[in-house]
């Protein structure tokens, strides 16, 4: 690990959101006390990640494992109720806005929803200058000009339509102004929450080609938040596997394809469907999924798995490294069970 | 190809909406007309009915043209201290209008900055400033400029309160009516919040300020536009009640409230026109701003509005 | 006799600027117990199809030619209350986002027997006693319990799987699926998908499965239409048409998933965007995009070619068949 340099690490992060019920559904009986309970929703459980430099890591999960949140927490936009972000070696999880501003230039985010993503009352024009602006304010009127033109360029939009507004574009066209938005000031690191989910399949090629174009040319370092199997597949160097808060395995992608380790890496792998498959073929998982309110104890995995064991419900499994580079958070893995 | 924004505004669904509305289109055509004969009164009034020499109290009481007795130098007839009717109504029209813009820009201007502010803060600061507005809004907005009003004549006598009546009475119904405007910009503001636009700002670095104002503010103006016509609408009524009640405006400076509190002492004797042709007058410009107050709300929810 | 035939379907919607075309010239039959899929973007026009069949196309939206028949009756022209009769009877529907389709204020049991007491004259308890059934049927685990549940306390793919049991209640003849799984995880998703194959495998009900997703399609049904600005553009026998696309927007659709390029390599790319009602290119709708287009796909709108067992409406396929009959195409356009 130590030959590749790290640009983004999380150590240790948690993240609760409380739950704001009213006072008297906070209140409880319990041991002939009156006790105040305050639940939360436990989003993100004990996560450990390291990015490297160059590398486009994907982490797929499905709803409600935190993927987003993470992406929120890295960015800067949550902070988190336990642990540390570092960027490049600095922590920034603890920075007032003041001194997080000169981290903001390199660090952008691309959001899943192209028809919230950008201000349906700015004009694209506006929506552009605005970052370059705001990092650049020496720049002269015409620099600016030449900036937007280019970026608009490089994305695809022509930069005759800069007077337009968002709604006069499809959504595919809105991405592609919301990825030039963060390609705007020349960041080094770019977290892409679902960029690709709410598009239609020929367009999504079109936007994903983009992003490996934009990552070629400009040396970027992604995180590629998805659900989309496929797209990870083909786009991503490592794939991180979400469920519940934690990481459950993380690996070179052609390694996690070929022989997945985590028991709901397997599930979830073989639920995807192929298409030369004649019929659906996956890993039935038992029961349901369990609510980020009440974790289950020990492996929050344990009730769905048919692996599990007497430790796998009191012990928390540990991300250990194997031998071939991936870490896998399972105890069935480690005693060798799988 | 650009086009300028009267050319979008053309195009838009919002001015096509309007034109297939004919309650709408009528009622603006009105509500221009009120406006526009009202601003221009004193040019287009044929007496001043501030101007004491004008007045001649031999004149008074006579009916409007159409009866019998009337008199064709006062149109609508003249009031009990023999000014014309038509003049004070359209420097009264004035008079009120001023009023209820000038009391709902001071009511959105207090209202939109504590609605965005607790609206995006949230929490503790949000809390404090809703309940704040709650408590204000238990008060009735008649019942408080009632009080404050009596209060001041009491305190400072009739001449002083004379000179400042407008004043006054826009500070009472401005200050008294801004949680509805911060309630409406919150509401927006907390959707809008959610929305990922507010996300990519915050991480180009954008200050809270700025993120308010320049980029959720133009985004909540929609509803606002709506309540803005009825609240002007109400604002004028609420004026009008407290003149007829003798708290508004003076009887030397009137408005519609106060001409129809002048003329109600006549009303059984037969001489109605003092009280009923401005009665009129008022019912119709606060109808005319409530349909286009309708119209509004309808054509700008996109979930109502069918093409 | 097929269950459904629709025959020249065109449906219209009246804007301000005139009429604009949404299903053009659109025909296909289903037969009993037949498992069919319609695939395309969005702005194809596949949920327009769906919701014609059972006159559910609200204003300003109009049914502006051809037939749907149902066992021989004509859908488009039944009165109201003869079109009710057939909706969740006859034809059931089920929408894409369960969340939606479920009413959140009413546990799911009243919504079930509500269904069911629409269509049938029976007791409550009898009404009841088929609600659990098929709640049974689409493995619901402890199914009486859920029956006094609400939406909110139930899973996603709970949900879902309780949307289908309702649409089984009347024991339909054919089930229209509206973007089943798009709202649902990976997962799930792929429950839904087996589940419903068991049940039209089961109780020999028909199926139109309509999604975007070419690999869906695969793992459920038997035949496909795609379709493209409002047009069938292809239609076949479903495995046949993912191996061997004939129409360029198939062939396109297919090279441009992920699975189909060398991972790290650029995705195979449609050039152009799927043209919004308001300007659908002249002849081939699909023109501008093409890689094969030639002079006359702009002014002429292709016929069908027709196959043994599908057709395809591009002029380029009809010019490689020449007099020589059918011949052998290439799968896939060149990286």
């Amino acid at each position: 690990m130590s030959e590749h340099s790290i640009l983004v690490r999380a150590k240790n992060v948690y993240k609760e959101f409380p739950i704001h019920a009213g006072l008297l559904e906070e209140l409880h009986f319990e041991n002939g006390r009156l006790t105040r309970k305050r639940e939360s929703v436990k989003a993100i459980n004990g996560v450990q990640l390291e990015v490297r430099k160059g590398e486009a890591l994907c982490v797929v999960g499905e709803s409600g494992c935190g993927k987003s949140t993470m992406a929120r927490v890295i960015m800067g936009l949550i902070k988190p109720t336990a642990g540390e972000i570092y960027y490049d070696g600095e922590r920034i999880d603890n920075l007032d806005s003041t001194k997080l501003l000169r981290f903001r230039r390199k660090m952008q985010m691309i959001f899943q929803n192209p028809y919230a993503s950008l201000n349906p009352r700015m004009t694209v024009q506006d929506t552009l200058e605005e970052p370059i602006r705001f990092h650049n304010p020496e720049n002269s009127k015409a620099e600016v000009q030449e900036k937007v033109s280019a970026v608009m360029d490089s994305v695809g939009i022509d930069p005759m339509w800069g007077e337009r507004y968002p709604h006069e574009f499809s959504g595919g066209q809105r991405q592609r102004i919301s990825i030039a938005r963060a390609l705007a000031v020349d960041p080094e690191f770019i977290v892409a929450d679902e960029p690709i989910s709410a598009l239609d399949v020929s367009i999504q090629a079109q936007v994903l080609n983009l992003l490996k174009d934009a990552r070629d040319e400009r040396a970027l370092t992604y995180i590629f938040i998805t659900h989309d199997l496929a797209v990870v597949e083909h786009f991503g160097t490592r794939v991180a596997v979400m469920y519940l808060g934690t990481f459950c395995e993380i690996a070179e992608t052609r390694t996690l394809f070929s022989s997945p380790r985590h028991p709901y890496t397997q599930a979830l792998l073989s639920a995807i469907p192929r298409l030369n498959q004649e019929r659906p073929h996956h890993i039935k998982l038992k029961g349901e999924v369990p609510t980020p309110i009440n974790l289950p104890s020990g492996c929050v995995f344990h009730g769905r798995c048919i692996h599990a064991n007497e430790r796998c419900q009191h012990e928390v499994p540990k991300l250990r490294e194997l031998r071939d580079g991936t870490t896998v958070a399972c105890h069935a893995v480690e005693e060798g069970r799988l | 190809m650009t086009t300028t924004t009267w050319e979008r505004f053309k195009d838009s669904s919002f001015y096509w909406g309007f034109r297939r509305d004919k309650v709408a289109v009528a009622s603006l055509a009105v509500l221009c007309v009120f406006v526009a004969a009202s601003f221009l009164a004193p040019l287009i009034a044929p007496y001043n009915p501030y101007d004491p020499t004008q007045i001649d109290l031999m004149n008074s009481e006579i009916p409007p043209v159409w009866i019998a007795e009337g008199d064709e130098r006062f149109l609508l007839g003249t009031d009990g201290q023999g000014r014309d009717l038509l003049s004070t109504i359209l420097y009264g029209t004035r008079i009120s209008l001023t009023i209820g813009i000038c009391a709902v820009i001071l009511q959105a201007i207090l209202g939109v900055s504590i609605g965005l502010v607790a609206g995006y803060r949230g929490g503790r600061l949000d809390n404090f400033l809703m309940r704040v507005a709650d408590i204000q809004l238990s008060f009735s907005t008649l019942m408080v400029a009632i009080i404050v009003l009596a209060v001041f004549q009491g305190l400072f006598g009739a001449e002083l309160y004379e000179r400042l009546a407008i004043l006054m009475l826009i500070l009472v119904i401005g200050i008294a009516e801004w949680p509805q405007y911060a309630r409406t910009v919150r509401a927006s503001v907390l959707a809008e919040k959610k929305k990922e636009y507010v996300d990519a700002v915050r991480v180009i670095g954008l200050g809270p300020m700025r993120i308010m104002f320049r980029h959720i503010l133009p985004n909540t103006l929609s509803p606002l536009l709506v309540i803005s016509t009825l609240q002007i609408a109400n604002a004028i009524v609420t004026e009008a009640a407290l003149s007829f009640l003798g708290l508004g405006m003076p009887i030397t400076k009137p408005s519609l409230g106060s001409l129809i509190n002048s003329g109600f002492e006549f009303i059984l004797s037969g001489v109605w026109w003092i009280t009923i042709i401005p009665g009129v007058v008022l019912i119709i410009l606060v109808l005319v701003m409530n349909l286009l107050g309708d119209f509004m709300r309808d054509v700008l929810n996109p979930k109502l509005y069918k093409e | 006799m097929p269950l459904l035939e629709v025959k020249n379907l065109e449906v219209k919607f009246a804007m301000r600027r005139g009429d604009l075309t949404a299903l053009r010239d659109v025909s296909f039959s289903i037969d009993k117990g037949e498992r069919l899929g319609i695939v395309g973007e969005s702005g194809a026009g596949k949920s327009v199809v769906a919701y014609s069949i059972l006159n559910l196309i609200s204003k300003p939206g109009y049914i502006s030619g051809g037939q749907i028949l149902f066992q021989g009756k004509d859908l488009s022209k039944l009165s109201p209350e003869e079109m009710r009769a057939i909706r969740g009877d006859g034809i059931s529907m089920i929408f894409q986002d369960p969340m939606m389709t479920l009413n959140p204020v009413l546990t799911i049991g009243t919504q079930m027997v509500e269904a069911l007491h629409a269509h049938r004259e029976i007791s409550d308890q009898r009404a009841r006693a088929i609600a659990i059934e098929k709640l049974v049927q689409v493995h619901i685990p402890s199914a009486a319990t859920r029956f006094a549940q609400y939406p909110h306390e139930l899973s996603g793919g709970m949900r879902q799987r309780i949307v289908i049991a309702t649409a089984l209640l009347t024991d339909p003849l054919l089930i229209i699926a509206d973007e089943p799984t798009t709202a649902l995880d990976v997962t799930i998703q792929a429950e839904i998908i087996e589940l419903l194959l068991e049940l039209c495998e089961s109780s020999d009900v028909g199926l139109i499965l309509i999604t975007h997703d070419l690999s869906v399609v695969g793992q459920v049904t038997q035949r496909v239409l795609v379709m493209y600005a409002g047009r069938i553009v292809e239609e076949g026998l479903t495995h046949g048409i993912i191996r061997n696309p004939r129409h360029p927007y198939t062939q396109g659709l297919i090279g441009a998933l992920p699975q189909q390029t060398v991972p790290g390599g650029r995705l195979n790319q449609i050039r152009g965007v799927m043209p919004s009602l308001a300007n659908t290119p002249s002849g081939c709708a699909f023109h501008p995009r093409c890689p094969h287009v030639t002079d006359i796909c702009e002014s002429v709108m292709p016929e069908y070619s027709i196959f043994d067992r599908s057709r395809v409406a591009c002029h380029w396929v009809k010019d490689q068949l020449g007099d020589v009959g059918e011949q052998k195409i290439n799968e896939t356009p060149a990286p």
